[in-house]
Order: structure tokens, then sequence, then C-alpha cells
């Protein structure tokens, strides 16, 4: 399989490691990732919110690189996915006003847990996997932007997802039932009110913990950043480390969570080693 | 509670014209109150979503341009996704936001404005977001040095902040989209 990649802004920046499990897991199961030549920012939220113009144009350029590719395109993150679909959707029904005189593009626009929780990704992963999560509880986090709106998204379920618990589950791991999976985390506010996005993150990182969640897992890189940020500053604490859907894969994959990966994360991460370090244990014991 | 006396004959007809042509069909409102209820900053708003709904089909433009609400919505989209009558919402705050920008009309909440000019002064002038560059700007702008310092800190120790901009080949077409070319018929 040959995939465009069009890792976005963030993965050059806070969720750089993201990136690197994205590729490392695309290699590891034989895909191969072209990156969109000389790609830009897709505009994020700040240019819809306030420059409609720039905030279709922007994605438009990717689109129009991609085209030339010719592959279908996997995108990571969830703003870049939304803002691209968003894009596309307008150069379709009404290219005239982009003045594009028609849009060629037959490129579908794949975001990265749609391809995870695929049943060849799933084929891929059974036959290599190493060490199974198992008894890892996981609060599956998909916040805004994957989901909604979903005439952009084009996701049916989005007020009910799975694939993140279906990915889950292919690598061993229980995913916990909770309330908050598809709430906002304010990440477009953080730094301008942080406490809004500390009340936000907090009521859902609680929600997560009353649900026994070890640890929360996302697709979207603005929401580990804020979610893990924003419980820095909490009294008692921050509680629960927030992982990148590739980086529980590859630890399940290789059998190894490097410690420098571990030392990223801003919430103590150890919860994943230990998980692997026990299962280890006792399948030798099993031995 | 918005307690301002509303004369609907007084509606900005502009206004009214311009959500309809971004499809934002504000009049088929029927105040049932779900974009409220599920909204995850309401806590926040001086202006409720289905208040702000309701003054936007009477056309009432002022009240809203100047409200803390457009400026603290986040665009989590959860409002629009839920109304039973299909309103874009999300696209209603869109529209304010970009209004209350080009008539100058003061934010009301200055912050979150300055995040998002920091923000987009950083992707014209590199095409990628470049995250110290808009961290500075966006200081600068609003005159907050010292807030988020540590985390600034871990971040960067982490390698996670980049010293050096990522910088796109495309610069002139970048600069072209902020250009305002193509905005000939007032989009």
């Amino acid at each position: 399989m040959k995939l465009s990649y069009y890792p976005g802004c963030s993965l050059q920046g806070t969720a750089l490691d993201y990136d690197k499990s994205v590729r490392e897991f695309c290699s590891l199961v034989g895909v191969e990732l072209v990156e969109i030549p000389d790609w830009n920012c897709c505009g994020a939220s700040s240019a819809h919110m306030t420059r409609h113009e720039v905030g279709m144009r922007l994605p438009m350029r990717n689109l129009l690189l991609a085209a030339e590719l010719g592959l279908d395109i996997l995108v990571p993150c969830a703003a870049c996915f939304q803002r691209l679909k968003a894009a596309e959707k307008s150069l379709r029904e009404a290219p005239e006003y982009w003045d594009v005189e028609r849009y060629q593009g037959n490129c579908r626009i794949i975001h990265i847990s749609t391809f995870l929780a695929s049943q060849a990704i799933n084929e891929a992963i059974q036959q290599r996997i190493s060490n199974l999560l198992k008894g890892m509880k996981l609060g599956c986090y998909y916040g805004c932007l994957s989901l909604r709106h979903p005439k952009i998204t084009g996701v049916s379920n989005f007020e009910q997802p799975e694939s993140l618990e279906t990915i889950v589950r292919y690598v061993g791991a229980e995913p916990v039932p909770w309330s908050h999976r598809t709430e906002c985390c304010s990440g477009s506010l953080t730094m301008a009110r942080p406490d809004i996005a500390r009340r936000l993150v907090g009521d859902l990182v609680e929600a997560a913990v009353r649900a026994g969640a070890d640890a929360l897992v996302t697709d979207c890189p603005m929401c580990q950043v804020n979610v893990e940020s924003r419980q820095m500053d909490m009294a008692g604490g921050p509680r629960l480390p927030v992982y990148f859907v590739t980086e529980l894969i590859n630890a399940a994959l290789t059998g190894d969570y490097p410690a420098k990966q571990k030392r990223l994360h801003l919430v103590d991460a150890g919860v994943l080693s230990a998980v692997m370090q026990e299962n280890h244990r006792s399948r030798e014991e099993t031995v | 509670m918005n307690t301002d006396v509303i004369n609907p004959e007084q509606g900005n007809r502009k206004f009214l014209a311009k959500l309809e042509e971004r499809e934002v069909d504000v009049q088929a409102c029927y105040q049932c109150g779900r974009c409220s209820a599920g909204c995850p900053i309401t806590e926040f708003f001086d202006i409720t979503t289905m208040e702000a709904v309701r003054l936007a089909a009477y056309g009432m433009e002022d009240i809203l341009l100047r409200s803390k609400t457009i400026w603290l919505c986040a665009a989590c989209e959860t409002c629009a996704t839920r109304c039973p009558n299909d309103i874009d919402i999300a696209v209603l705050m869109d529209v304010l936001r970009e209004l209350a920008l080009r008539k100058g009309v003061e934010p009301a909440e200055p912050r979150v404005a300055a995040f998002h000019s920091s923000f987009l002064g950083s992707i014209e002038h590199w095409g990628r977001a470049y995250e110290i560059g808009l961290i500075a700007a966006f200081k600068i702008r609003s005159g907050d040095y010292t807030g988020d310092m540590n985390l600034g800190m871990k971040m960067f120790s982490k390698g996670k902040l980049s010293l050096m901009p990522h910088s796109v080949k495309g610069k002139q077409e970048i600069k072209k989209i902020f250009s305002g070319k193509g905005k000939e018929y007032e989009r």
C-alpha cells in the first residue's frame, strides 16, 4: 500500500513524536508514505474562525499538490483532516467560486484512525504483535475535529465513534466506557484562556479516572498536548498521561517502549512500561 | 441573559444576506436549546448559543459583534452537529468573528483575537506554523509575558518547540492567499 502523507504543523512541533510513530508504524506494516511536497499549514481553527477565504484556500493548495501525486492522503491530525475535507467539499461543489475550472482530484482523505481500524491493518498487526497490552485500561479520547461536523467529515457514528476502541482491542488493551470521549478540550483557547482549558481538561480527566482508566489514548495532536499540559497546574497534580494511538501500537508491535519516548510526555507515562513488563514477566513464567 | 430591547425592523439586512450566502438558516431556529445544552463553554459566555441564533435571526448584528461569546466559542461544532434544524451555528460564529474584525469592533476577549492573529501571522510569513514565533507574537500582542513560561521551557527542553521556523518554498503562493486576491466579490 502506498499513500500520500500530510503531517501538518503540529507534527513538526509539539507532536514531533506522533509523526515519528506514524512513520515507524507504516514502515513496520509495509505501508509506503509519500510526503506531499512543499505542503503548507491547513490554517487550523484560527483561519476558518476569522478569515473564511484564507481558511479555504490554504488547505486547497495542499489538495492541488496532492492531486499531482494521485494517491489517497493519510492525515494524522484531526484539525488538518477537518480542514482538508471542508476544502475538498467546497472544491467539488463550487470550483468556480475558487477560480478552479474543475477539481479533478480523486484522492480520498483518510483520517489515521479510520486507516488503523481497518481490517487490513488489523491483520498486519496480528501477524507482528509481540507484546499484548493486556490489562491496560484506556480511555479513548476523540475530541472534536475528526468527527464534527459530520457533513464535512463524513463520519456516520459521530456521537458514538468506535475506531479508537477497535484499535485498542487489536493490541490487547481494554477500552473503558466513559462519558467524555467526544467532548471538547478547548485546545484552540488554551493559550488565550488557560483557565477555560483547565476546567474542560479537569472535567474530562476526572471522568476518565472515575471510569477506571489508567491513561488516555488519542489521535489528535492538539488534544494530546492540551490535556497533558493543562493537568500540570491542577491541584493534586497530573493524573493521566495521554498516548498517541500509534505510540501504543508500536510498543505492542515491537515489544519495546523506549525510555526516550516516555520522557517526551509532560505527565508521567510509566504505566505503559509497567503493563508491558508485567505481561512480559507472566509470559516468561508460563514458558 | 441579554436584556436589550430588540426591534426586528432595525435588523441588519446585509448581515442576514451574508448568512444566507453562507447557508446558515438562522430563521429555522425554534429555540429548543440543544445547542446551548451541549456547549462545553456555555458557562463562560455572555450570550448563550441559542440566544445568539435568535439575535442573528433578528439581524441584531451589533450586540453579537460586541459579545464575548463569539470569541470564546472554541469551534468544537457540537451545537451545529446536534441542531435538529441543521442550522450551521459554528459557521454563524465564524461569520460574526470575521465581521467584527473587518468592521474594527474591539474584541470583547482581546487575548483570543490576539492568539488568532498571531497564529495567522506566522502562517502568512512562513507557510507553516512556527510555534516560538507565534508565542512571541501572542505575548507582545496580549502583554502577557510570563504566562505559561514553565510549560514553554518544559516543551522546549523536550525538543517539542523548534527554534527554527519550518518554511515552505511556495511563499509567494501563500502571500497571494493572504493578500485578499480573489476577494473581489466580497466573499
